[in-house]
């Protein structure tokens, strides 16, 4: 029992700052990485802007088009499902909120326990079903390197303990607590090395597809 | 060019790597769908043609060089190298299964923009001397003889004649002052001379100021699709020459996508300069004449006909509407094929696939996908606006025994002209088409 805590202590003190740390600086030089490369001026004359096709294209293409649903509608149904339920189950349950609303006094609504319990299994279910298609598609098994099985085991473990702890299916609970947090800690010491970077770059591959094609007066 | 080899081709794909490439392979989830916009793959159902998987020398080399995390592991030992014979292998995947037709970059879910890097690893592939051996013929013949099929003006001359037989009307030739210059490519030259008829029919019907140039005739671009940014503006300084020459305001590109796209996009950053004119493909320029009611047309084709869009005139380089509009002019029932416009599929020939004899059975592939699209429309006649794309239908049509005969919109458009009353005294004589 002693042990439990200290680890949960642990994990919610020293761990947390490394994580935090090795996070931010890894996240901030990838992004500088990545934009200090620039761009080569483009000297071919514009049929519009670029800004606003950019902006279009980092949401837009949120959705895909209806040929490439028709064709692949698992890949998309299953990824907008898990990624709903991860980033919901993420910002909007009870012990999340607490937890900023304790460290930044702010807080905001909460879905009802069971809605966070019921999208939790929903989660899981999901990244399961993305797991057994990366193995089972010839495309995707073709394609993928050991990294993306690293990076699927680890958001699962982060979900898959937090209903553990939730449900106290694991005694002690601090161990379970422990666990969760140190395995939402590891996915943020892994984001800036693995391709979990797309968090925060796809924004920007978006936006520079957007608008090359919108220069050339194409929607993309 | 000098001694061919690895490093060279390594500091090309470096050269290649900006900030849009490094926000894309750090993109990338690995999920699999830019397989599904690809003909290539669809076709033929090999994972090899994904089209992120063609990218893998670029990959490895923006990995290893330009990521703090890659060069901690190739520091360690655990980097993957980019070999000789790793671009050996690479060789059929970048070029024989790649049309350049840009459908991956409309479907990558994080807005991967794939072919824009499918383009540049191609530098890389020509420089490490990975390059198709009918792609390097064809460049070394437009260096050499201004023609990738090493067509040279005096054929050029016998087409003209004959136009000017059958039309009666003059071909202009290196007229200085004139509004716009026409190139032309040797494919249409060879294959399609009534599109030289059709612009000399329908420009004197609207009055336009045109010529065409002996300096330089020719404007597809080898460089563009064998991936030699040096070929490739040596290319259109050419024309950028023969255009200075003649003090035109306007170039009009072939009917030829790639050579459209090569011209207007790429042409002004081979060269580093914007250009002293303005850029056009044939179809722009018809549909102007149109909107400022300078094409006066009479009676429409009355059998169902539908449309092939031309990947680099649709969706690389957004004309879209300007076609239909024409065929609104002079079709009765035109109809759609269901994807089209930006999400069009490539009819299979482009991007040099084409001129590489060694993809033959993967360019038949390819078009499977386009022969399906035209079976559900189920048109008399297809239309299209691509002297490769035409000649690809044809052959594929023809190949899956579909008796579906193609034509081109510019062509279509000349034969629905209103005759001028008494424009030259010599109207069209019994020569008829040349062979
Ligand atoms: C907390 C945030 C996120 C996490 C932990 C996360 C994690 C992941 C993982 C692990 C995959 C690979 C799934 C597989 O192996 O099949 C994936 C795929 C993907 N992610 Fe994310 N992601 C997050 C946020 C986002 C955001 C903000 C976007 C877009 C704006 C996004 C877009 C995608 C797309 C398009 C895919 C590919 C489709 C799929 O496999 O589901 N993700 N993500
Ligand atoms: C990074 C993404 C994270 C995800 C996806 C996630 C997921 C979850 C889930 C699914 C639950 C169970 C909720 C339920 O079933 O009702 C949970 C509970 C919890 N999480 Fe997280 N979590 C994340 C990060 C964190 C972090 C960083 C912390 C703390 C530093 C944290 C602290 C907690 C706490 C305290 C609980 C409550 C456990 C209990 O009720 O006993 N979580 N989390
Ligand atoms: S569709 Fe985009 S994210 Fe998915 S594998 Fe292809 S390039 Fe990567
Ligand atoms: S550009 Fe077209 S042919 Fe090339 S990989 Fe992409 S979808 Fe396939």
């Amino acid at each position: 029992m002693n042990g439990a805590m200290e680890f949960l202590l642990w994990t919610k003190g020293p761990m947390f700052q490394i994580a935090l740390g090795i996070f931010a600086v890894g996240m901030l030089a990838r992004l500088f990485e990545i934009l200090l490369l620039g761009r080569a001026t483009n000297h071919a004359e514009a049929r519009a802007g670029e800004w606003l096709p950019g902006l279009r294209t980092v949401f837009t293409r949120t959705i895909p088009d209806p040929g490439t649903f028709r064709r692949a509608p698992f890949d998309v149904l299953v990824g907008w499902i898990w990624h709903l339920g991860f980033i919901i189950v993420l910002l909007l349950s009870v012990p999340h909120v607490e937890l900023v609303a304790g460290v930044f006094g702010v807080s905001w609504p909460t879905l009802p326990n069971p809605v966070i319990d019921l999208l939790t299994a929903i989660t899981l279910a999901g990244l399961v079903a993305a797991l057994l298609h990366r193995l089972l598609h010839p495309v995707k098994r073709r394609i993928s390197i050991p990294q993306d099985y690293l990076v699927w085991a680890l958001t699962f473990a982060v979900v898959l303990t937090g209903y553990l702890a939730y449900h106290r299916l694991v005694d002690p609970y601090p161990l379970a607590l422990g666990m969760h947090i140190l395995s939402a800690e590891l996915l943020l010491i892994c984001l800036p090395f693995t391709k979990l970077t797309h968090i925060f770059t796809t924004v920007f591959a978006r936006w520079y597809n957007g608008a090359a094609f919108g220069r050339k007066g194409v929607r993309s | 060019m000098s001694e061919l080899s690895l490093e060279r081709g390594l500091a090309a794909l470096r050269a290649e790597i900006d900030a849009p490439v490094a926000a894309f392979f750090s993109s990338c989830v690995r999920c699999g769908l830019c397989a599904q916009s690809c003909p290539f793959y669809l076709e033929t159902g090999d994972p090899r043609y994904t089209p992120i998987l063609k990218l893998e020398p670029l990959r490895r080399v923006w990995e290893a060089e330009f990521t703090l995390w890659g060069r901690i592991k190739r520091w360690l030992g655990l980097g993957q190298e980019v070999s000789d014979a790793m671009l050996a292998e690479w060789e059929p995947l970048v070029y024989d299964s790649c049309s350049l037709c840009g459908r991956c970059s409309m479907v990558c879910p994080v807005g991967n923009d794939l072919v824009y890097m499918i383009r540049k690893t191609r530098e890389g592939m020509v420089q490490s001397g990975h390059a198709p051996e009918g792609l390097v013929a064809a460049s070394v013949r437009a260096i050499r003889t201004g023609s990738p099929m090493g067509l040279q003006w005096k054929t050029l001359a016998v087409q003209i004649q004959h136009v000017e037989r059958s039309t009666g009307l003059t071909v202009p030739v290196d007229r200085a002052g004139a509004e716009y210059l026409v190139m032309l490519s040797s494919m249409e030259i060879i294959n399609f001379p009534e599109y030289l008829e059709a612009i000399t029919r329908i420009f004197d019907h609207a009055g336009v100021r045109w010529t065409l140039s002996t300096q330089c005739f020719e404007a597809t671009n080898a460089g563009i699709q064998i991936g030699s940014k040096d070929i490739a503006a040596e290319l259109v300084e050419r024309v950028v020459v023969a255009a200075s020459a003649l003090g035109v305001s306007r170039v009009i590109s072939p009917e030829c996508g790639h050579a459209f796209t090569a011209i207007r996009w790429e042409g002004p950053n081979l060269i580093g300069r914007p250009y002293p004119f303005r850029v056009f493909h044939i179809i722009e320029v018809l549909d102007e004449l149109r909107r400022d009611g300078r094409l006066h047309t009479e009676g429409k084709e009355a059998d169902r006909l539908s449309m092939h869009d031309p990947c680099n005139l649709a969706r690389k380089s957004g004309v879209i509407g300007e076609q239909r509009a024409l065929m609104d002019l002079v079709a009765e029932h035109f109809v759609d094929l269901d994807e089209h416009g930006r999400f069009q599929w490539c009819c299979g020939a482009g991007g040099g696939v084409s001129s590489n004899e060694r993809a033959e059975p993967l360019k038949l592939a390819a078009f499977k996908r386009k022969k399906a699209q035209i079976e559900a429309v189920e048109p008399e006649r297809m239309v299209t606006m691509c002297a490769t794309c035409r000649t690809q239908l044809e052959e594929g049509l023809e190949e899956f025994n579909m008796d579906i005969p193609v034509v081109g919109l510019t062509e279509m458009i000349a034969e629905h002209l209103v005759e001028r009353p008494a424009a030259e005294p010599e109207p069209g004589t019994e020569s008829g088409q040349p062979a």
